[in-house]
């Protein structure tokens, strides 16, 4: 449902099956056999759907369901609470994205079979989350130690907050917050997350000023809807664009990740620099996503759920 | 003035803000118990609030859950009755949850589509007395009750 679910044992059980899975995929190519995930999208979202059908295709499991509201019952009118109890009948696991915040709670509650959060409306996000987080444990170690920048929309990106409120339980991390005056991190998120935890953080408004400090360079989109007016959009978005100058500036193993899907925020020439682990960033979603059907089918891991 | 009869077992809420109490006959959901007896008094003579209203129930002390009343209006005077006589005044606290009290009103909330569902609201800060929304978790802001 949500990144904070699982415990930081279970997080770390979870990421140990993934990295074992990405180190033997054989070894895990049938131990879904005969099992099937449906993915009951209600909105379109092709990538994480795909993500999903690939980790249960890879663990030899089969896949139903549909990839929008009104190919399915829902645009009869059929409530989220009735379609789960029919899912639970056609298939062992399922992995839910609804428009509506909460829905996913509300399948969960009414449902036999596990049931996956991914995505509900701009309240969560978790399985993008363990991507994030996956990546980060794979390509680092570790969470402690480290100075992560948070560059873009950090207003009203809903990846950023869930991101944050999953690393707070880990010690000794740095955060640096990179972005315009107008989506600066909300004072919730501030007072909440950051100074509840007596976390470190700065907010800075150059990304050049900070890139030399960075373990981690974590990029967003800047959407054209949250502007009032588009100069104010056309002037932001190109003040963050990561190119291989600014890259000049950074550490030798820092990390750039990106939820994707990118548009101009990262220059396409960044692509080849090492240190541009985004589209990797896909593929460790995949395992991730691989560990937990297997974790919550109970195939594998010692989380329960 | 009104005379209701004293009673064996229950509870006497005084000093309940004048045309509330059935508003919290409701919220108490007293209608859904059989078999008790409720007296509603409105606007009752109050040298405290001029004016004000007072709910007495008589049912088995254990069968009744107050704690929504706290977050109500922690003004109301909780009298527990015992064989006749008043034995605790009961300190309001904040309930954990709430249901199918306050509603909602993030218009993006799967409860703003899906009617059957129950409104629940979960105390997430008693500190700061903040209740969030069991699905979307979006902060309860007007006590306008």
């Amino acid at each position: 449902m949500n990144p904070l679910d699982f415990s930081v044992e279970e997080l770390d059980a979870l990421f140990c099956l993934a990295d074992d899975i990405k180190a033997d995929p054989e070894k895990y190519s049938h131990t879904c056999d005969g099992k099937i995930l449906a993915t009951c999208f209600y909105e379109p979202s092709t990538r994480t759907r795909l993500s999903f059908e690939s980790a249960m295709l890879r663990l030899g499991g089969k896949t139903l369901g549909f990839a929008s509201a009104d190919s399915s019952s829902a645009a009869k009118g059929e409530s989220v609470s009735d379609t789960i109890r029919i899912i639970s009948c056609y298939a062992d696991i399922c992995a839910i994205r609804h428009p509506k915040e909460g829905a996913a709670l509300v399948a969960a509650t009414k449902s036999r079979i596990p049931v996956i959060n991914a995505g509900d409306g701009g309240h969560q996000h978790p399985t993008q989350t363990l991507t994030d987080m996956m990546t980060i444990h794979a390509l680092r170690g570790s969470f402690s130690n480290m100075t992560i920048g948070l560059c873009g929309d950090l207003k009203f990106g809903r990846t950023v907050h869930s991101l944050l409120s999953a690393l707070k339980r880990y010690e000794n991390i740095n955060y640096v917050f990179i972005s315009p005056d107008e989506l600066r991190i909300p004072g919730y998120i501030r007072e909440d997350v950051l100074e509840k935890n007596h976390l470190p953080y700065k907010e800075v408004r150059k990304l050049e000023d900070v890139m030399p400090e960075l373990d981690i360079l974590y990029m967003t989109r800047v959407q054209r809807e949250r502007f009032f007016n588009e100069e104010d959009y056309v002037r932001l978005k190109d003040y963050y664009i990561l190119n291989r100058e600014k890259m000049t500036l950074a550490k030798k193993d820092m990390m750039v990740l990106h939820p994707l899907p990118r548009v101009n925020e990262i220059s396409v020439e960044v692509d080849d620099d090492p240190r541009a682990r985004y589209f990797e960033q896909v593929q460790y979603g995949v395992y991730v996503r691989m560990a937990l059907i297997l974790t919550l089918l109970g195939l594998g891991g010692k989380v329960n759920a | 003035m009104l005379n209701v009869g004293k009673i064996e077992e229950g509870f006497v809420l005084d000093h309940i803000k004048a045309g509330m109490s059935l508003r919290l006959y409701h919220d108490l959901k007293l209608d859904k118990l059989e078999d008790i007896t409720v007296a509603i008094i409105k606007n009752a003579r109050s040298n405290k609030m001029g004016k004000k209203d007072i709910l007495k129930v008589e049912c088995d002390i254990d069968m009744l859950n107050l704690d929504i009343l706290g977050f109500i209006d922690h003004n109301i005077t909780v009298n527990v009755i015992k064989d006749g006589e008043i034995v605790e005044k009961k300190p309001l606290r904040l309930p954990e949850r709430i249901t199918n009290v306050i509603k909602c009103k993030n218009p993006r909330c799967i409860t703003s589509i899906e009617q059957e569902l129950p409104h629940i609201f979960v105390l997430t800060d008693p500190e700061k007395e903040v209740y969030r929304c069991k699905y979307c978790e979006e902060q309860y802001t007007g006590r306008d009750l």
